[in-house]
């Protein structure tokens, strides 16, 4: 009892006097300190740091002494003859990345939650999982090895046809190669999240449904589905969001000189313009554009999705 | 729970549905598995068995050759030991400062909680890009020194997130049974807090380390010196770049020789940088999947 009334006294009192409990828990902004001093270093001074899209910097005068030259980048960027191109490159890219890896992890989810036994699930699980532990720069070894013109994968396709296949560095193979390789490697991590909403589901649902005469389908369309909506919905926004920064560690390391027409996408061609040929400015202004268009599908995306069913990421 | 398999399947189209549905589910592990058994079969197999014969069981084929090679030449384990140290570093600045922040915001009437979420959330919608970020990693002198690895893009607003929501499920009575007893809030922290975060921080940490490990890019613009190479910038070279280290071709002086020699230690590279990851992760199963369920959280 005298435990319970201290309690109150002591909740009055703290409500009582604001000031004073700040004062008790300033050691809180200890706590916060040194995060808000990285995110101010790393995230804030570079958005201070993207004027320079705006200015032709050079490192001798410094951002504050590069005269300012408006938009300059962005015209010579949007009229230079590559322009079209790797913009089309990007969105084809994590467009279709998008359209076919991302139904993927749910129908997967699906099919293992089909599964009745638990130790058969849990390591089918298991060993999906495992190429998602690869680091991109192997991912990207295994192909070129699979691919090769004397690989295994051209081993067995010259046993139908005459000439190998070189893969890497034809164009036209570059996207197929880069969502398919994505998916075998993600695919089976991704589903995790939705196999544990399935998990939530109350098995006499199905039950019911099953004794109401609904089939494997039916119950999967309306109850299981139902089920996976708000975080197919949360995750779809977040997938657009990312829609102009998707696989820039990856499509770099299956750029080839060859198949260039279809792998160059904007974040390499930053990369390539701003540090690798010096020309801040114009990289800095490429990669803008890049973010601005990220940051205008997310709102949209949200915007949208808020409106079909009330799910939204802020 | 025999009548109940019979209730749940009822009809013969569905029994056919779930048989497919394992036949597939059979195919995918074997679509995932065999890419992996024909690398780890590769890298001990003569290079010419593997060009001319493909996989093959013959004893006489097998050669341990490609990992002599690469223990003789030592940048992969020199890149296994920077990555650890980057990983790991990278590792406890970004659990340790996430989660002191999680703690404080999730503490309930902090003055200026607001503000300082919006300071963070903003950071997760815009950011300065590839360029403004080199240029102050450079303007700072971090260039070709491991705390251009370590510091930026450590502090992840998702992470702050993450354990604020963690740290907001736990009972408030906890805290305020200690405050009664005049503990401060470090203490509290410290004390009451902390060991009940076991799970949270090790889910941050292991995915902040994976995450570091499996990483190049970073390392590829920053860092100059070959010594201060992670593993995953040694395999970029011999992967991608066809680069064959001068120490493991030592004794080598045919160029046909040195091609193929530089094909098995694909190989070999691969399952050596692979293999920690890959063994242990089914030890902490467990753990990425209540990571995933507190991600989902929000």
């Amino acid at each position: 009892m005298d435990k319970v009334s201290r309690k109150i006294t002591q909740t009055t009192k703290r409500k009582g006097s604001r000031k004073n409990y700040t004062k008790n828990n300033f050691i809180l902004y200890f706590f916060l300190a040194p995060a808000v001093v990285l995110v101010f270093i790393f995230n804030y001074i570079p958005m201070y740091g993207v004027t320079i899209a705006f200015k032709d910097f050079s490192p001798i005068k410094g951002i504050m002494g590069s005269e300012w030259v408006g938009l300059d980048h962005f015209m010579s960027f949007m009229q230079s003859p590559n322009f079209q191109q790797i913009f089309i490159n990007t969105i084809k890219l994590s467009g279709f990345e998008l359209l076919i890896g991302f139904p993927i992890p749910i129908i997967l989810a699906i099919m293992v939650n089909q599964l009745r036994r638990a130790k058969v699930k849990k390591n089918i699980q298991l060993i999906i999982y495992a190429p998602y532990f690869l680091s991109t720069v192997v991912i990207a070894g295994m192909l070129f090895i699979f691919l090769s013109p004397a690989g295994p994968v051209n081993g067995i396709l010259t046993l139908f046809t005459d000439e190998p296949i070189s893969f890497m560095t034809d164009p036209s193979y570059f996207r197929s190669i880069f969502i398919a390789s994505g998916i075998w490697q993600a695919a089976g991590f991704s589903s995790i999240i939705y196999v544990a909403a399935l998990s939530n589901v109350d098995p006499q649902l199905h039950d019911a449904a099953t004794i109401d005469g609904a089939s494997l389908l039916q119950r999967i369309i309306h109850i299981d589905l139902q089920a996976l909506k708000p975080t197919i919905a949360v995750l779809f926004i977040l997938a657009i969001g990312g829609i102009m920064g998707v696989g820039f560690e990856k499509a770099y390391l299956l750029q080839t000189d060859m198949n260039l027409p279809a792998s160059e996408i904007i974040d390499t061609y930053v990369y390539k313009r701003g540090l690798q040929a010096g020309d801040w400015s114009f990289g800095a202004a490429v990669g803008l554009f890049n973010s601005v268009i990220s940051l205008v599908l997310l709102i949209t995306a949200n915007t949208i999705v808020k409106k079909l069913n009330g799910e939204t990421l802020y | 729970m025999k009548f109940k398999n019979d209730l749940v399947n009822n009809s013969k189209t569905d029994r056919m549905l779930l048989l497919l549905n394992k036949f597939i589910l059979i195919l995918l592990v074997l679509i995932v598995t065999v890419p992996l058994l024909y690398v780890l079969f590769g890298s001990f197999l003569h290079p010419n068995i593997l060009l001319t014969k493909g996989i093959s069981f013959n004893p006489d084929d097998w050669t341990l050759d490609g990992y002599r090679r690469i223990f003789q030449d030592g940048s992969i384990m020199r890149g296994f030991l920077n990555s650890i140290i980057y990983a790991g570093g990278f590792t406890i600045v970004s659990v340790l400062f996430s989660i002191l922040a999680g703690y404080a915001l999730s503490v309930e009437n902090l003055a200026g909680k607001k503000i300082f979420m919006i300071f963070f959330i903003v950071t997760m919608f815009f950011n300065g890009g590839m360029i403004p970020t080199y240029l102050l990693i450079k303007e700072l002198g971090m260039i070709n020194t491991p705390w251009a690895i370590i510091l930026p893009g450590a502090v992840s607003v998702w992470n702050i997130i993450l354990s604020r929501t963690y740290f907001k499920g736990l009972p408030n009575e906890l805290k305020e049974a200690a405050r009664i007893d005049g503990a401060s809030d470090f203490k509290i922290f410290l004390k009451i807090i902390l060991p009940l975060s076991k799970p949270i921080i090790f889910v941050l940490a292991l995915y902040a380390f994976i995450g570091q490990w499996n990483s190049y890019f970073n390392a590829m613009i920053y860092l100059e010196d070959q010594s201060l190479y992670p593993l995953q910038l040694v395999l970029r070279d011999i992967l991608i770049q066809n680069e064959v280290q001068p120490g493991m071709i030592a004794d080598q002086l045919a160029r046909a020789e040195i091609q193929r020699i530089a094909e098995m230690i694909k190989y070999s590279s691969i399952v050596i940088s692979s293999l920690p990851l890959l063994i242990m992760y089914p030890f902490f199963q467990k753990y990425f999947e209540k990571g995933v369920m507190v991600g989902s959280l929000k």
